[in-house]
């Protein structure tokens, strides 16, 4: 069977999507990233194999995420494409008549506005990263709940607290301060939800216009409660797509579908499943050539050096083809 | 005496030739990097702008060079720019250095004034001399200005890749080492061949981007990331709307010799901002107008953080995006900006006008 496979190496999650040529999804695989994306890539690539059946043939693979270029020399991949497109894509693919994408991350958070199937404009998180995946994780680790249960006990509320959501840091001394003056967990967390989703209208979708069919996607998606706050303070319903979780790899492998189809006797770059079993290196180094110091990556597969990056001059990168 | 000043770009060029002709010894600071920029950000005010930061960067470099005598620009109006110089002279003192700098004010009004600053550099040269001195280097700038014209609209074809760039390092050299019109009339010829033997890919629907915002941020390669390199090497068409010869016609020249020029793009501007506003705020407003019709794809509208003019002008830019159907993205350049999450959005807005364009030109939808 003729499949394609897209790879987003985020900073929290690595993920893979399977897809037929139909663009139906096959498998999919949420990966912590846990600061290891060569190991996790390689992971993500074992576990597929081992639930494949033999008849599955790769025709194309695409990368995203800001791993999307170590993920490309590694797997091998016909489409390096920048996340925000490749959510975008996903999201058409789901929601054809989508207008709005609100996407939340590990680390960073964006909204896209579609207008007749095309991206016109999009905005990502610049200066902080209050009200993203990994500032809940830690939260939900220190009022000691599980982060699968977050949504469901803030939905609970009847009296949501207000909190100070424009920095991560204070927001969490707010926190502090409100659990002890006694308020309910449920309270706190919906208050939370609240403040990030006022948060993030406020500085990532500032002055864009937000039509329905509004679609939230991302991680954070899977938080009842942050999509609960979106309705209420946008007054829309909000679709959380089948895929939320996966959105960038499945945007990535569409895209790979779409580029190989376009040159029918193109050879796919994929090294196969075999890439897991190679042995990964990355070095890096300063280079001393001019005070700009930078640092040099250099990445190394059974000992031969494969690629490399990091310089702005291209004394280093241009030596090796990518 | 030796004379030096801060970087923007490949100004440092022609201010070395006009300097050196005068008989005064220049110290060229290092280009800026990274280096440059810690200092700079170490002994500027936390929430100055950038381009204040990296230009003290470059004096102290210059500085530790055995430099003795800075010269930096002035200005009026509402941009911080024209206090700039003010504030360096006092971070300096305060570390300790001597040197003596001169502020050299646009000369509305005061030509005289400015010439008698030259004089006092120049260890009181005549006019004459002034004038010639004066002369090649504003050809360098001429001459600079339309190589990286001809570097932006090649670039984004080049067969081999980096070939334009390499070819643009060694021009760069050649401009930089004519020591008279005659070497320099020989270098532009040589320039011309090498660039025009880059061997080019047909593109008939080639992507044309404009750049526009804060001259420091648009001039100066090492703070916004190269940016008419990345856009060229992701097959984008470059223009930029400020070149070093406007700035030297617009703030060094009496007014009797300016162009009308920037008065009439002005006027594009009047329905969103009808007033000056320091800096190039206006300026950028009726570029991206300008940019729109003459069927440009998307601009890309640079600042550094807390630039007062473009914040003016970002203010009204989705109006102007709407009403002229352009795409713009602004960009706000700081020490803390880091190039993968410019190079994400760069490459994502290259992907919205790519896709807008084949949907205008097809009437179909790419994506599946």
């Amino acid at each position: 069977m003729e499949c394609y496979l897209g790879i987003d190496v985020g900073s929290v999650s690595t993920n893979f999507a399977l897809i037929d040529k139909h663009g139906k999804m096959l498998k999919k695989l949420y990966l912590r990233t846990a600061g290891r994306p060569i190991e996790t890539i390689k992971s993500g690539l074992k576990m597929l194999k081992e639930d494949l059946k033999d008849d599955i043939e790769i025709k194309g693979v695409g990368t995203t995420g800001s791993g999307r270029k170590l993920a490309s020399v590694i797997v091998g991949a016909d489409v390096v494409k920048n996340e925000i497109t490749a959510h975008a894509v996903a999201s058409i693919s789901e929601i054809p008549t989508v207008q709005t994408i609100l996407e939340i991350g590990g680390q960073d958070s964006k909204i896209i506005i579609l207008r007749d199937g095309i991206v016109v404009d999009f905005a990502m998180n610049t200066v902080c990263a209050a009200g993203t995946g990994s500032f809940l994780d830690r939260q939900a680790q220190r009022l000691g709940i599980p982060i699968e249960l977050f949504g469901e006990i803030a939905i609970r509320s009847k009296n949501p607290t207000r909190i100070a959501g424009r920095c991560a840091v204070f927001a969490e001394s707010d926190m502090i301060h409100k659990q002890q003056l006694g308020y309910k967990v449920e309270d706190i967390l919906k208050g939370l939800c609240q403040a990030l989703v006022r948060n993030y209208l406020a500085n990532v979708a500032k002055g864009k216009e937000i039509n329905p069919p509004v679609v939230f996607q991302g991680g954070v998606a899977a938080n009842s409660g942050i999509k609960r706050a979106f309705e209420e303070e946008l007054g829309m319903e909000i679709i959380v797509p089948e895929h939320f979780d996966v959105m960038g790899a499945l945007g990535a492998a569409l895209l790979a579908k779409k580029a190989m189809s376009q040159n029918k006797q193109k050879q796919t770059n994929f090294y196969g499943f075999e890439a897991a079993f190679k042995e990964h290196r990355a070095e890096s180094f300063e280079c001393n050539g001019c005070p700009n110091l930078c640092e040099i990556v250099q990445i190394y597969v059974d000992n031969k050096l494969i690629a490399r990056w990091g310089d702005r001059c291209g004394r280093w990168s241009e030596n090796v083809a990518v | 005496m030796k004379v030096t000043f801060p970087h923007m770009g490949n100004l440092y060029i022609p201010l070395r030739t006009f300097f050196e002709n005068l008989g005064a010894e220049v110290v060229v600071p290092p280009l800026s990097s990274k280096r440059t920029l810690e200092i700079g950000c170490k002994y500027s005010p936390e929430f100055a702008c950038l381009p204040l930061k990296v230009t003290l960067g470059n004096f102290i470099e210059a500085l530790e060079m055995g430099a003795d005598t800075i010269v930096m620009a002035g200005g009026v109006g509402p941009c911080r720019f024209g206090y700039y110089a003010e504030v360096q002279r006092e971070i300096l003192k305060d570390l300790g250095y001597d040197f003596d700098m001169i502020v050299l004010e646009p000369p509305q009004g005061h030509f005289w004034d400015l010439i008698k600053k030259f004089k006092y550099i120049t260890n009181k040269k005549s006019f004459k001399e002034i004038y010639l001195a004066g002369k090649l280097a504003w050809k360098k700038i001429i001459l600079l200005d339309r190589l990286e014209k001809m570097v932006n609209r090649i670039r984004a074809v080049e067969l081999e890749k980096g070939k334009t760039d390499k070819a643009y390092k060694k021009a760069l050299n050649l401009i930089s080492n004519a020591r008279d019109e005659q070497e320099l009339a020989f270098a532009r010829q040589q320039i011309e061949k090498e660039i025009s033997s880059i061997k080019k890919a047909k593109e008939r629907n080639l992507l044309k981007v404009g750049l526009v915002g804060e001259i420091y941020t648009l001039l100066e390669p090492f703070v916004n990331f190269n940016i008419e390199k990345q856009l060229g090497e992701l097959g984008v068409l470059v223009e930029r709307s400020i070149y070093i010869s406007q700035w030297v016609r617009e703030n060094l020249l009496p007014s009797f010799m300016k162009s009308k020029e920037p008065e009439v793009l002005a006027k594009l501007a009047e329905p969103y901002i009808p007033c000056f506003v320091g800096g190039h705020g206006r300026e950028s407003v009726a570029q991206i107008v300008s940019y729109a019709k003459q069927g440009f794809d998307g601009v890309i509208h640079l600042l550094p953080l807390t630039c007062m003019p473009e914040i003016v002008a970002k203010s009204v830019l989705p109006m102007v995006s709407k009403i002229h159907s352009i795409p713009v993205m602004t960009l706000v350049l700081d020490e803390h900006s880091a190039e993968t999450g410019l190079r994400t959005r760069l490459e994502a807005f290259i992907d919205l006008i790519r896709e807008r364009k084949e949907e205008e030109e097809f009437g179909v939808l790419s994506w599946d």
